[in-house]
């Protein structure tokens, strides 16, 4: 039978999530606002950081669980060493973005919001990024790409590879 | 309350009415004899519960001068409405929303544990339903076995009746809608497994499920092996409440007690003895309420090192709830053992002596309203060298299937008697299967025991009802015991934070998980949302009560004959060892980690 769970985190990562629902007043009705803040600062939400969240708040970890489930901007996967997002702004979607999303798809083998085993990539769409003389525009950790289309998806690829 | 509340009148379908203003159109509707369709709705008059999510598009009516169909569940009856119930536009909708639930749902109904019982089953067939003309995706889940409870989200419809339940009735906050769209389905944290969770096995969620998605782990074959195999004795006992409520499953009124028709079942089934957990609630009185005049004498004579109150501990759901919820208050309930595992204790020591079996060979089955009971049978503390001193808790509506499986035509039974010694019981004992029963049985024993003088009345209503919380003050010979009793973990909760905030003083509480106590067990026949089958059946524990010779525990003469033969003493150094358990931390613990 499983007894006593213990749910190990950092100090300084329990204390931040101590701060941010202090912030809120311990406030349940906050939950989205507290879940963003912390998704913020680690880029994903683990299970033992959203029942460090319901400890703090007194609810359910299950109800946080459905909430970031919910929601599709919570994501429960860390972000890959290189996060590429492919803008899904008007300008970018009618120059084709879709095609290239579905290239880098099928390259990956993921789907949008998660992360390749080896941790390397994850996948995540933007809305404009204010670039649309470039349109379509990926962008791959802190590099820039204009123009893409699906066949030069290989190539950037390859350069982080 | 009766207020006097603002009425307005409607129309639906041929009938004019006046109703009072809040009421929903489905309630209106049910005044002038009409009975809308309902599936995710579920409502337990009396009880405050009510699970209303209008999820399910079942219950749609047309309402005159709207657009689109209402759902009748959600919709509150305004002056001037008319409405149509069964116009043809209605009973489409309904057929083709029935249809869409079912394109998504497993069509395995000939093998389906819950078929013959399932409201999704019975509601297609009203409906009319007869081809499904969707062809959809199949939701595929992996299913999740526990102690107690089996989870088949395959056959989840999505009612959320279980969530209200988890979370509203109970404040456990096991399960939780995730995930949305078609991906929805109601589940543990991160789609952990039950075991996982903080789940107490109440079973007040597959007590209200509609459809297969949430049913008992089932031991009927284990113990069907059993009782086939010649080397084996195998003892049954009987929780009180199944006696109230067994009759259902053979067509019988709500409330009727088939006590002597149950007996004689059990026999014809083959088990060596029929004997009472009766027994053992009045064996727990003799603990639970010896402990709690130690407790109060102490008290009362100023010992600030005693913890009151003293809280009752033979729910088996709600010490799952304070281990796992209230660690802090460990030391408060009593460490009496549940009467289930103190007639296994008993069974597998004084009785197997007495017959000259051994331990080994000698089965313990026990019926019960409760699902939390198979788990705690297996509890670690409640096995001696890893043999269990209960082998198989069955529910009612186990026991209910295998007398049907085994062809017993349980009308034509003559009714019987309990075997001797373990199934002597006192009107104390049965009534323990109703919220208030375990308090009142303690009170009529405490106070002989405290005072030396005979009670002074039997029954003690002011500690009956199905209200979720209730409290007394019992005057014991000039001495005021301040009593509280809740029953649902959600008032249980909510008298806990009381306590630990010293705001709220009693000497003795009693807690059962279950709403109306073990006669609303997870285990019990399904009431399907008919709360006046909960009432009925609670009036049945204390009409058995009333028509026993001997309705004190002390005053059972085979619990005299059991601390004379072999116990002792109530807190006895062996009363303790076989009749006592200890508690233990089970919450969630935050560590800061050594790496970095
Ligand atoms: S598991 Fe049962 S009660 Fe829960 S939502 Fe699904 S169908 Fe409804
Ligand atoms: S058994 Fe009780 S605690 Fe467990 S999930 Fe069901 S309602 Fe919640
Ligand atoms: S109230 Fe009775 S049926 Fe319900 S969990 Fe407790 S012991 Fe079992
Ligand atoms: S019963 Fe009304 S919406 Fe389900």
């Amino acid at each position: 039978m499983a007894d006593n769970i213990t749910i190990k985190l950092k100090k300084e990562d329990n204390e931040f999530i101590e701060k941010v629902c202090a912030s809120f007043n311990y406030s349940k009705t906050e939950l989205i606002n507290v879940l963003h803040q912390v998704q913020e600062h680690f880029g994903y939400l683990p299970a033992e950081v959203q029942e460090k969240i319901a400890s703090e708040l007194k609810m359910s970890v299950a109800k946080v669980f459905g909430v970031v489930t919910f929601y599709s901007f919570f994501t429960m996967l860390p972000k890959g060493e290189f996060p590429i997002s492919i803008c899904t702004g008007t300008a970018c979607y009618v120059r084709g973005a879709e095609k290239v999303l579905d290239e880098f798809r099928k390259q990956l083998n993921i789907e949008v919001g998660q992360t390749t085993p080896d941790g390397k990539f994850s996948l995540g769409c933007l809305r404009c990024v204010g670039a649309c003389g470039l349109a379509p525009v990926v962008m791959v950790g802190e590099k820039t790409f204009g123009r893409v289309s699906a066949d030069k998806v290989e190539e950037i690829l390859a350069e982080f590879r | 309350m009766a207020e006097n509340k603002e009425m307005i009148s409607l129309t639906i379908d041929k009938h004019q009415l006046e109703v009072p203003k809040g009421t929903t159109v489905l309630d209106a509707a049910k005044l002038v004899g009409i009975d809308i369709p309902t599936l995710c709705h579920m409502k337990l008059h009396n009880m405050g519960i009510e699970n209303k999510p209008a999820g399910c598009r079942i219950c749609v009516v047309e309402v005159q001068g709207r657009r689109n169909l209402a759902p009748s569940c959600a919709t509150e009856a305004t002056d001037g409405m008319v409405i149509k119930t069964n116009s043809m536009r209605v009973l489409n909708a309904r057929q083709t929303v029935m249809e869409l639930i079912l394109s998504d749902h497993p069509a395995d109904c000939l093998t389906c544990v819950k078929s013959g019982d399932c409201e999704l089953q019975s509601m297609a067939h009203r409906l009319g339903v007869r081809e499904i003309r969707y062809q959809g995706e199949q939701s595929c889940y992996r299913e999740d076995f526990s102690p107690s409870i089996i989870r088949d989200m395959d056959k989840c419809i999505m009612c959320r009746r279980c969530e209200m339940m988890c979370n509203e009735v109970q404040t456990v906050g096991a399960l939780s809608g995730v995930h949305r769209g078609f991906n929805a389905v109601v589940s543990p944290a991160f789609e952990m497994d039950l075991v996982n969770s903080v789940c107490t096995y109440c079973g007040q969620c597959v007590a209200v499920c509609p459809t297969g998605a949430l049913t008992e782990v089932n031991h009927t074959n284990e113990v069907i092996k059993l009782l086939a195999d010649p080397t084996k004795t195998v003892i049954v006992q009987t929780a009180p409440a199944v006696r109230a409520a067994l009759g259902e499953e053979f067509d019988k009124e709500p409330g009727t007690l088939v006590t002597g028709k149950m007996v004689a079942a059990l026999r014809e089934l083959g088990f060596d003895y029929v004997f009472d957990t009766d027994f053992a609630a009045d064996l727990t009185i003799m603990e639970e309420g010896t402990e709690l005049l130690g407790r109060l004498n102490k008290y009362l004579s100023g010992d600030k090192e005693v913890k009151m109150p003293i809280l009752t501990s033979c729910c088996p759901a709600w010490v799952n709830f304070f281990e796992k919820q209230f660690p802090d208050l460990l030391d408060i309930p009593s460490t009496a053992r549940s009467p289930q595992q103190m007639f296994g204790s008993i069974a597998k020591t004084y009785f197997a002596d007495k017959i000259g079996v051994k331990r080994e060979d000698l089965i313990v089955v026990s019926i019960m309203p409760c699902l939390a009971k198979k788990y705690e049978c297996q509890r670690d503390e409640f096995k001696v060298d890893g043999d269990p001193d209960v082998n198989f808790a069955l529910s009612t509506r186990e026991l209910a299937a295998l007398i049907k499986h085994a062809n017993i035509d349980f009308d034509s039974l003559h009714e019987e008697d309990f075997d001797r010694p373990l199934g002597e019981s006192s009107g104390a004992g049965v009534i323990f299967g109703a919220t208030g029963g375990v308090i009142e049985a303690a009170v009529r024993t405490a106070y002989e025991l405290h005072t030396g003088k005979p009670l002074p009345k039997l029954d003690y209503t002011e500690l009956r009802g199905l209200e979720g919380f209730r409290q007394a003050v019992i005057d014991f010979d000039g001495t005021p015991i301040s009593i509280g009793i809740a029953h649902g973990l959600g008032n249980a909760r909510k008298l806990l934070e009381c306590i630990r905030e010293n705001k709220c003083v009693y000497h003795a509480i009693e807690i059962m998980s279950c709403p109306g106590g073990c006669i609303g067990g997870g285990g019990q026949p399904l009431h399907h949302g008919h709360s006046e089958i909960l009432k009925a059946r609670m009036e049945a524990i204390y009409r058995e009560d009333a028509g026993k010779p001997i309705r004190k525990s002390h005053e059972n003469p085979y619990i005299t004959k059991l601390y004379e033969e072999f116990l002792g003493a109530p807190l006895s150094k062996k009363a303790h060892h076989l009749l006592h358990t200890n508690y233990f931390d089970r919450k969630i613990k935050f560590e800061d980690s050594k790496e970095c």
